[in-house]
């Protein structure tokens, strides 16, 4: 084990590295390429073995991460935004032939307008494609989850492609100590790959992505990838277990922070919820019970476990940092379902969007949160989700609107 | 002329053995089908079709396949992704001594002139360009079949298509010009391209078996008849297909690292509405009133094409003779 300073980049490549994987097809997208520029230094210099490919698009990309998978060897790449979405077809497509391999999307905003700075519309645009996700928060955190990525994938009860998302800049490119396992000990964890599905072979017939054109037969596939996508909550734990075992940290589908007395609680998801920990911590030296829930795990969704996490609090807040425009957040959704489905209700849900292409949630912003949710009652009725945006973010926008001849006011305030 | 046969003297030395059983869910009198099966026979068994959206899809419906091979269905786009991924990871599962040589497999792509020559252009000249090791049959019926015939840009000039009718603005229907896909190939300099008729079913064979001994991308064009959508009773499909080499409008050829021959030219020409009246996507040149300049048109080209073979190609081209109906 050696203890290093790796940017989130290299420490999803480092995790590709470590679970040897066979095969790499690739294409560059910031802020993504770092992970396959390793990727390609190792296989040329024979650090990995199998082959490194640059494809012509994601869409191809994961064609080929899915055929290989089909054909029996590890496999892993690596996209972002633009290249994510390009790619879904293609994702829908590779689930359904019940594969594994790990994809690691660097999360970054989608055009238009075009931009480089991280929110979750991309991973969440993908969320229903059948991949397993895991929403990762530390550098470290990113090379344990793509290890325990490939154990999960390649689970038989699984035997579905997982997604391991990270935050772009705030993870991507920021250096954090991270412990690199040991070699010998990652081979103990995660063996040599040997296919439980039936793989393409010429002594074997198989045919794979057969049409379907009977409802009927279709509804049976598509409800039994989501048997395979459930079993996943069952096997993440088991994985994670064995993880802890060797590497000593433990991690669970659902992270809660500060949570046991906490009568307010913030839910969030990936880099951010960094932020939102500070601010819990602020708030606890003030005496006040304030705690996090950080979803690790979206697909499965650990439904079960929202709901017994929320139920008894007095007001809960989830910030999404994505929008679905003419809904909201994503993810509140996800929480507020999650908790009707197991028939209880938190007396206060609000809905906030923050951090939307990288835009910071400032101290005052979670300041303004805590007490949004403090004076909330549950009578105010319907409450629209709220945009988290600070006057001097306001006054820059206001000057760029002037300069581009655009007069104040109008739909932008 | 015909270029010297090297495996197979007449249709009877073909294999025998079929690797696809009857009972297909296509089309009576599908070119495509009977394309594959020529090609298919000749490639032998331990063959992964990796399949493009198109009519062939529906080939492998749960839980029926008349494929004794394997066979994978990607998209429209990614069909030589596909192609690729499974490739590389029969490459290095041998590599690592994973992959016995019976479990070796040849990757056959199967894709339509939609996604040939429309959506799979950008992963298949990806893959051309890699030198990846796969044959690549496109079975050209000239539009979206499976959708109900629509324009392709494999569609030739003034056939009409349900998105290239027949009306006052555009009286030809499709008023492009068919994309030349052999030439887009042949830029890329692949080891291997030959275009194919399911009529001439040993100078097919030849290619196949000629190709076989070749690594590095393999094009296979196929002209194929689709009674459904050209309109046309399924029995003439056979020769429908003799029509278009005899009338000079599908020329068969190869490139080998680029360099062209045609491998049968016939010694006499057949004027080209020989191949177009029996047609339903040409009727209107012919009804209610002739469509003269159209048809000039089409026949003009033909000829300049085979004009150029014979520059190109002087010992092996007759002059160019046209013939008359029943010739
Ligand atoms: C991305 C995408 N767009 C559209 C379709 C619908 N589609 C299915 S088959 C097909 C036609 C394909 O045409 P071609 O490749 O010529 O094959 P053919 O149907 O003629 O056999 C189309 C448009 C699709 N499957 N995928
Ligand atoms: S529509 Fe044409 S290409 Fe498609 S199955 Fe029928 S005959 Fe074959
Ligand atoms: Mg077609």
């Amino acid at each position: 084990m050696v203890r290093r300073m790796l940017t989130g980049n290299a420490a999803a490549a480092w995790g590709a590295r470590l679970a040897q994987v066979e095969y790499v097809p690739a294409f560059p997208i910031t802020p993504q390429t770092e992970i396959i520029e390793s990727l390609a230094t190792w296989f040329a210099d024979g650090t990995l073995s199998g082959k490194f490919v640059t494809m012509d698009s994601e869409h191809s990309m994961v064609t080929a991460a899915g055929a290989a998978a089909a054909t029996g060897v590890r496999t892993f790449t690596a996209t972002s935004s633009q290249g994510l979405v390009y790619a879904m077809e293609a994702l829908y497509t590779v689930s359904g032939w019940r594969v594994p391999f790990v994809l690691v999307n660097v999360s970054r905003g989608l055009s238009s307008p075009i931009t480089l700075g991280p929110d979750h519309n991309d991973v969440l645009a993908a969320r229903d494609a059948g991949f397993i996700q895991i929403h990762v928060e530390t550098c470290q955190e990113v090379l344990d989850s793509v290890l325990m990525a490939f154990r999960i994938a390649e689970d038989v009860r699984v035997s579905l492609p997982t997604l391991v998302n990270l935050d772009g800049f705030f993870l991507s490119f920021t250096r954090e100590p991270v412990e690199i396992p040991d070699a010998k000990l990652v081979q103990e964890f995660l063996p040599a790959f040997h296919p439980q599905h039936p793989v393409f072979s010429g002594s074997q017939s198989l045919a794979q992505g057969v049409a379907v054109l009977d409802g009927a037969t279709y509804s049976y596939f598509r409800y039994q990838m989501h048997r395979a996508l459930e079993n996943a909550l069952e096997v993440h734990e088991e994985v994670a277990e064995a993880f802890s075992r060797l590497f000593g940290r433990r991690y669970r589908a659902l992270e809660e922070y500060g949570m046991a007395d906490a009568e307010i609680v913030l839910v969030m998801a990936g880099s951010f919820a960094t932020k939102g920990k500070a601010a819990v911590n602020r708030w606890r030296e003030q005496g006040r019970k304030v705690g996090l829930l950080r979803l690790r795990m979206l697909r499965p969704q650990p439904a079960a476990d929202i709901a017994r996490s929320l139920i008894g609090r007095k007001a809960v807040g989830v910030i999404d940092q994505n929008i679905s425009p003419g809904l909201g957040g994503i993810l509140y959704q996800e929480v507020s379902g999650a908790l009707a489905s197991a028939g209880e209700r938190v007396p206060v849900m609000r809905s906030f969007i923050g951090g939307l292409g990288g835009k910071d949630i400032s101290q005052g912003e979670f300041d303004w949160v805590l007490e949004a949710l403090d004076g909330a009652k549950p009578s105010d009725g319907p409450v629209p989700c709220q945009l988290l945006f600070t006057d001097a973010e306001y006054e820059q926008v206001r000057m760029a609107l002037s300069i581009a001849g655009k007069s104040q006011g109008g739909t932008a305030s | 002329m015909k270029v010297p046969r090297e495996f197979y003297k007449g249709p009877k030395d073909i294999p025998h053995e079929e690797e696809l059983s009857p009972g297909a869910p296509l089309c009576a009198g599908c070119g495509g089908l009977m394309t594959l099966r020529l090609m298919h026979k000749v490639l032998g068994e331990n063959v992964v079709i990796v399949n493009a959206a198109g009519c062939m899809t529906l080939m492998a419906t749960y839980p029926y396949s008349p494929i004794r091979s394997s066979w994978l269905y990607t998209t429209m786009g990614s069909v030589a992704a596909g192609a690729q991924g499974i490739r590389d990871a029969l490459d290095i599962r041998r590599a690592k001594g994973k992959l016995s040589e019976q479990d070796e497999m040849k990757v056959l792509v199967l894709a339509g002139d939609g996604s040939t020559y429309d959506m799979g252009l950008s992963a298949t000249s990806a893959a051309i360009h890699r030198r990846l090791d796969f044959w690549y049959l496109c079975y050209d019926n000239e539009a979206y079949g499976n959708t109900g015939f629509q324009m392709s840009s494999a569609s030739p000039f003034a056939s009409r298509t349900t998105t290239s009718p027949i009306g006052q603005q555009e009286p030809e229907g499709t008023f492009q010009e068919k994309k030349d896909m052999f030439e887009l190939w042949r830029a890329q300099k692949p080891p291997y391209m030959a275009t194919v008729s399911s009529h001439e079913v040993v100078d097919l064979a030849e290619k196949v078996k000629r190709s076989m001994a070749i690594k590095g991308p393999k094009l296979f064009l196929a002209l194929a008849v689709c009674p459904t959508g050209w309109g046309f009773d399924p029995r003439m499909g056979d020769e429908l297909a003799h029509l278009a080499v005899k009338t000079g409008i599908w020329p068969l050829k190869e490139a080998v690292d680029g360099v062209v021959r045609h491998t049968l030219i016939p010694s006499r020409f057949l004027p080209v509405e020989e191949y177009l009246r029996p047609q339903l996507r040409f009727r209107h040149l012919f009804e209610p009133a002739p469509h003269t300049e159209a048809m000039q048109a089409i026949q003009q080209k033909v000829d300049r094409y085979w004009e150029q073979v014979r520059k190109d190609e002087p010992a092996a081209s007759p002059a160019l003779n046209r013939g008359t109906s029943g010739t």
